[in-house]
């Protein structure tokens, strides 16, 4: 059953992968991103991996993917200039995928782990803990700075694409709340005498 | 075969290393379509971590796909903000136009 539902998510994430790459309008890519994600995820259920498998679902195709759509969507590119290119680096494209592919593949298929791997796990996997209890007993403790760091990365982001993305549009009128708040009796209200009969 | 190994997951992590790779080299002019491939790239590796993770029976690799997916999602939340800012000054997002720096 376990390798029935391996290879349909490998078989999915893989052809979504390529539609990803091969396809022709950038919004099917970013679809079939989603898609991939989500058998991704799947693949990481099936390795025991549930708190990994949720955040990419919640994380990749909550927030990611849907920033990529919202971008491609935002900008109005022609998208099939940008296409040209991609029989003439076909070949080459090609050629580095096969060259890779075949060395990944030599690896992945003769590899072969040291004998004294298995002595030096730090963090062992305990049957009995749920994998997201697991995660937090190591996160919060062993890995605490690291966590820490990750979440000032975030930040750094976060400040960043503000700071990049804002800008203010000229011609535009706001409310200035502390011009407003600076006004006084003084030197707001003028009075003056109307001549009777005539107006100001 | 039918019992799923180690090898299985690493095969399939190499597959989509090389799409992922492949698709920066072919969508040379499309930036979008570069910062999905990083993105596939990054899950391949991921799934290899997930993968030893549960081989040795060790949760350190988990915890490291967790933290590789934090820098995926600062990548590409900046990476996107330059796009969009680009976009904005130059009125194009095609690859062999950035080149301002070039001096």
């Amino acid at each position: 059953m376990q390798a029935v539902f391996f290879y349909l998510f490998a078989t999915i994430m893989i052809a979504s992968a390529g539609v990803v790459i091969f396809a022709r309008n950038p919004v099917h890519s970013v679809l079939f991103l989603i898609l991939a994600f989500c058998n991704g995820a799947g693949l990481f259920l099936l390795a025991g991996a549930e708190f990994l498998a949720m955040i990419l679902i919640v994380v990749y195709v909550g927030a990611v993917a849907v920033l990529f759509l919202f971008v491609v969507m935002m900008l109005d590119v022609d998208f099939a200039e940008l296409k040209q290119g991609f029989i003439k680096y076909l070949p080459i494209g090609a050629a580095v995928g096969v060259v890779v592919l075949a060395e990944l593949g030599m690896v992945a298929i003769g590899w072969r782990s040291a004998p004294s791997a298995s002595e030096a796990v730090a963090n062992p996997i305990i049957p009995q803990m749920s994998n997201t209890a697991a995660l937090g007993q190591i996160l919060y403790t062993k890995y605490v700075i690291f966590f820490q760091a990750s979440a000032l990365v975030l930040l750094t982001a976060m400040i960043g694409a503000i700071v990049l993305t804002l800008h203010h549009k000229p011609n535009i009128k706001r409310q200035k709340i502390e011009e407003q708040n600076a006004r006084t009796r003084e030197n707001v209200i003028e009075i003056k005498k109307v001549p009777f009969r005539t107006g100001v | 075969m039918l019992t799923i190994g180690l090898t299985h997951y690493l095969v399939v992590a190499a597959i989509l290393f090389t799409l992922g790779v492949a698709g920066i080299i072919l969508n040379r002019k499309n930036i979008i379509v570069i910062l999905m491939s990083v993105e596939l790239i990054l899950l391949s590796v991921n799934l290899n971590f997930v993968a030893f993770s549960q081989s040795l029976g060790d949760l350190t690799g988990q915890v490291f796909a967790l933290f590789v997916l934090t820098v995926a999602a600062a990548e590409a939340a900046i990476g996107l903000a330059i796009l969009v800012a680009f976009y904005r000054n130059r009125g194009t997002i095609a690859v062999e136009d950035i080149n301002s720096l070039k001096g």
